[in-house]
């Protein structure tokens, strides 16, 4: 399952497609704090988080995560958006809380 | 004759932004050459969390890369401030950030831990007033 396969059938908002329509998700990793994130997320999960600014393009980058998804309404300015589109980043959006994402999409993958 | 490809960065030290750039340039030289992607997250996580470290306590710096078939040996060399008890800094959760740096996701006293964790071989050398000189390599053999 791919990124925007996730996103098309949970509803999220495709803020940028990146890498989204190629990449196979395997696992979901949560969680705000950068340091952390780097050392435990895995290439190719869900990164599920509020941080929404420049290092969390460059902690997606680094650990290779197959998309992030901004929880609780969160966005990236213009300029990162168009960061985010050169490093090919995919970017979803949701109004929803970490928690209640991460579970959907645990469900959905549980599914796939 | 060993086989050495060196890579240097400078740091800018008002930039935030720019931090990152040189460990996502030193991950793709190291995806390029076929270095394996475990040696290639250590050497990545560890330079970034070295970036950050410049960026928010020394006012920048430089970063030599230097890979060879056997290793990648990190050089991170600033004329910030300096580190006054580097074995207090070493302890998860011990940080002197400033809150703006909270607010975007570090500071939480996990940069140098971070470090040591992805690196084989760490050396920090410091003196308070002058810089901070943090070496760190990860073994590719």
């Amino acid at each position: 399952m791919t990124p925007i396969d996730l996103a098309n059938a949970l509803g999220l908002q495709v803020a940028n497609q990146g890498g989204g329509d190629v990449r196979e998700v395997s696992g979901i990793y949560c969680g705000d704090l950068l340091s952390i994130v780097m050392s435990h997320a895995q290439a190719d999960n869900v990164w599920i988080t509020v941080m929404a600014n420049v290092n969390t393009l460059a902690v997606a980058e680094l650990t290779d995560v197959a998309c992030v998804i901004l929880s609780e309404g969160m966005s990236l300015d213009d300029s990162l958006m168009a960061k985010a589109k050169e490093q090919e980043i995919c970017i979803l959006q949701t109004d929803e809380p970490t928690f209640e994402t991460a579970l959907a999409v645990w469900k959905l993958l549980e599914q796939s | 004759m060993e086989n050495t490809l060196t890579l240097r960065y400078e740091v800018d030290g008002e930039d935030f932004t720019r931090a990152g750039e040189a460990s996502a340039a030193v991950k793709r030289a190291l995806k390029k050459m076929g270095v394996s992607p475990e040696v290639v997250r250590k050497v990545a996580i560890a330079l970034y969390e070295g970036e950050i470290n410049m960026v928010i306590h020394a006012d920048g710096g430089v970063i030599t890369v230097e890979v060879t078939p056997k290793e990648v040996r990190m050089e991170l060399a600033d004329h910030g401030k300096g580190i006054e008890n580097i074995e207090l800094a070493m302890q998860e959760g011990y940080s002197t950030a400033p809150d703006e740096v909270r607010s975007l996701g570090f500071g939480a006293g996990m940069g140098l831990p971070n470090m040591k964790k992805c690196s084989d071989e760490m050396k920090i050398e410091s003196t308070v007033g002058v810089g901070t000189t943090v070496t760190m390599t990860v073994y590719i053999q």
